[in-house]
């Protein structure tokens, strides 16, 4: 187990580095001048000097590569170009909100995920699990900029429910947690329905049943355990696309987080905070993978003895 | 196969045909009808600059799908490369390969993506560029694995005993079992690029005004929700309906050949 674990904090170790030379470099692959392009071409040569040095354009590719990592170690992400002020209060508070309304959607899918997933399982082939799995598979194939569309159109403008955009009133984060959401719960319902329709076959929960448990007992004890091993698996996979998703409704629903501020500050040219965005995102997912594999390790007892 | 999967491959087999035949200017704007509901003369309505929301519909699909069809083209062929390249020859370039897909996974979704077509000025080759620079990971890691077990298989090893070189081994036995595994594959790929090339132009990033672009169409739908519903309706759904239908074509094709068992 010692060997397979140093395995994973090593290629999450690997990905974090890599994270890192692909955000570096973007500053770097934009074509022609990046100062150029971000002051526009009219601006004054001392002007531009001034940003060169200030970003440190004007050293070694190396020298600029190492004072980087050492300004991202520290928790740095440099100024804004736009505003000329440090960038980290931003990252903060668009990083919190991302974070609250990730973790939103991901309580909403797990919650309504299992609870669908144990019904459907438990009520096999009635209405009820056919119901369940065919809105599930509408919802799979949903992009996410068309479902918010969807459900602004019927929670807020017909129904007038919530609120349809911004973050003004506590309930604004009903509508972009439940965009956000409504893909993964489909894949945690099909899941969970498939996983306990195999399980529930099973010699084991035959026995059990036949050793006189109680169904409750059996439903948790026997089927839940190993349901939660997959299900954990798909999660921790689906949670990259939570994280991708977001940049697509936070747009959608001008919610404060990562994802706008990204698209805004491509929109803005403000590559400092293109980079940090990134940076961010992409070192949140590797965390949850590392996370994920770590817990995964811990439940399925087959995998300790490896 | 599903009838909604044919009626909706139908619905856009005519479009194109009108396209072919009558060579309509999706860009024609007619302002007395700005945000006009679906009628005769256009039929599914009209957008904010009075344009057919049916025509320019037809021609974002036929501009995605350029798009699209070049990023499978590209990323596929690198991905085999580098798959079969890895998987034949293993030891330290299979260790090499194994850690650059690690990395390149390493960015969640169409992020990477995002990052490149930010930086590199919006248009249609850098949008191909963007998009294929993650896109080869999948082909790789599927070309890789299926190479190293048909490179173990005993007919292969007879053939290597017999004197085949590398080339010919790769050639005559590893790249033909890799067909119908890769085809199941592009087909699922073409369905995620429709959504992660509608994404990027919804964000902004992918083909510019005037040109139609599904995600540009949604972007400009949504400000108008709330006077003509109709207009992001019918984007949103036809967007769905050919991911579904993709999906469903890639369903059929693992099913027929067997692909996942295999």
């Amino acid at each position: 187990m010692k060997n397979n674990f140093s395995l994973i904090i090593f290629s999450s170790f690997l990905q974090i580095l890599g994270i890192f030379v692909v955000t570096f470099f973007i500053l770097h692959l934009i074509p022609g001048d990046p100062i150029q392009v971000m002051l526009g071409e009219s601006a004054a040569i001392a002007d531009q000097m001034k940003l060169r040095e200030e970003l440190g354009l004007d050293q070694p590719i190396y020298k600029q590569m190492i004072d980087s990592f050492l300004q991202i170690f520290r928790g740095d992400f440099g100024k804004s170009i736009l505003t000329g002020m440090p960038i980290n209060d931003q990252i903060i508070d668009a990083m919190k909100n991302t974070y609250l309304l990730a973790l939103s959607a991901l309580c909403i899918a797990i919650i309504f995920g299992i609870s669908g997933g144990l019904i459907a399982a438990k009520y096999k082939n009635s209405l009820i699990d056919r119901v369940i799995i065919n809105s599930s598979l509408f919802f799979i194939s949903i992009p996410h900029f068309f479902l918010g569309p969807l459900l602004m159109l019927w929670l807020s403008i017909w129904l007038g429910w919530l609120p349809i955009s911004g973050m003004n009133s506590p309930f604004s984060i009903v509508l972009p947690a439940l965009t956000l959401s409504l893909g993964m719960l489909a894949i945690i319902i099909k899941m969970t329905r498939n996983c306990m329709v195999e399980i529930m076959d099973s010699d084991a929960v035959r026995t059990a049943r036949a050793k006189g448990l109680k169904e409750w007992t059996i439903t948790i004890n026997h089927i839940f355990r190993l349901v939660l091993i997959p299900l954990i698996t798909i999660i921790g996979m689906q949670f990259g696309a939570l994280l991708s998703g977001a940049v697509i409704t936070e747009t959608l629903f001008s919610w404060n987080g990562l994802g706008m501020l990204l698209v805004d500050s491509i929109q803005m040219r403000d590559y400092p905070i293109t980079q940090a965005c990134i940076f961010i995102i992409a070192i949140s997912y590797v965390f949850v993978n590392l996370f994920t594999e770590i817990l995964y390790k811990f439940l399925d007892p087959r995998m300790k003895s490896i | 196969m599903n009838k909604l999967v044919l009626f909706i491959a139908f619905f856009w087999l005519i479009g194109i045909t009108i396209k072919l035949l009558f060579g309509f200017d999706s860009n024609q704007m007619v302002f007395s009808e700005i945000l006009i509901e679906p009628n005769y003369s256009s039929w599914l309505g009209r957008d904010d600059y009075g344009r057919d929301i049916f025509h320019r519909l037809i021609d974002g699909f036929i501009n995605s799908f350029e798009i699209i069809f070049l990023v499978t083209i590209i990323s596929s062929f690198i991905g085999v490369l580098i798959g079969v390249i890895a998987g034949y020859f293993g030891g330290k370039l299979d260790q090499f390969v194994r850690y650059l897909t690690t990395l390149f996974m390493a960015f969640p979704g169409i992020l990477l993506a995002i990052a490149f077509a930010a930086i590199l000025s919006p248009g249609k080759a850098n949008l191909i560029f963007a998009l294929s620079i993650g896109g080869w990971v999948g082909y790789a890691r599927l070309a890789r694995a299926q190479t190293v077990l048909i490179k173990n298989l005993d007919f292969v090893k007879a053939s290597e005993s017999m004197g085949s070189s590398n080339k010919k081994i790769i050639v005559n036995h590893v790249l033909p079992s890799l067909k119908t595994p890769l085809i199941v594959e592009a087909t699922y790929a073409v369905a995620s690029l429709i959504i992660a090339e509608a994404s990027l132009s919804f964000i902004g990033l992918g083909l510019q005004a005037p040109a139609a672009s599904w995600g540009g169409m949604m972007r400009d739908s949504v400000r108008f929700l709330l006077v003509s519903p109709h207009y992001a309706l019918f984007v949103g759904l036809s967007i769905m309906s050919l991911v579904y239908c993709i999906n469903f074509f890639g369903d059929y094709l693992n099913h027929k050949w067997d692909v996942t068992k295999n």
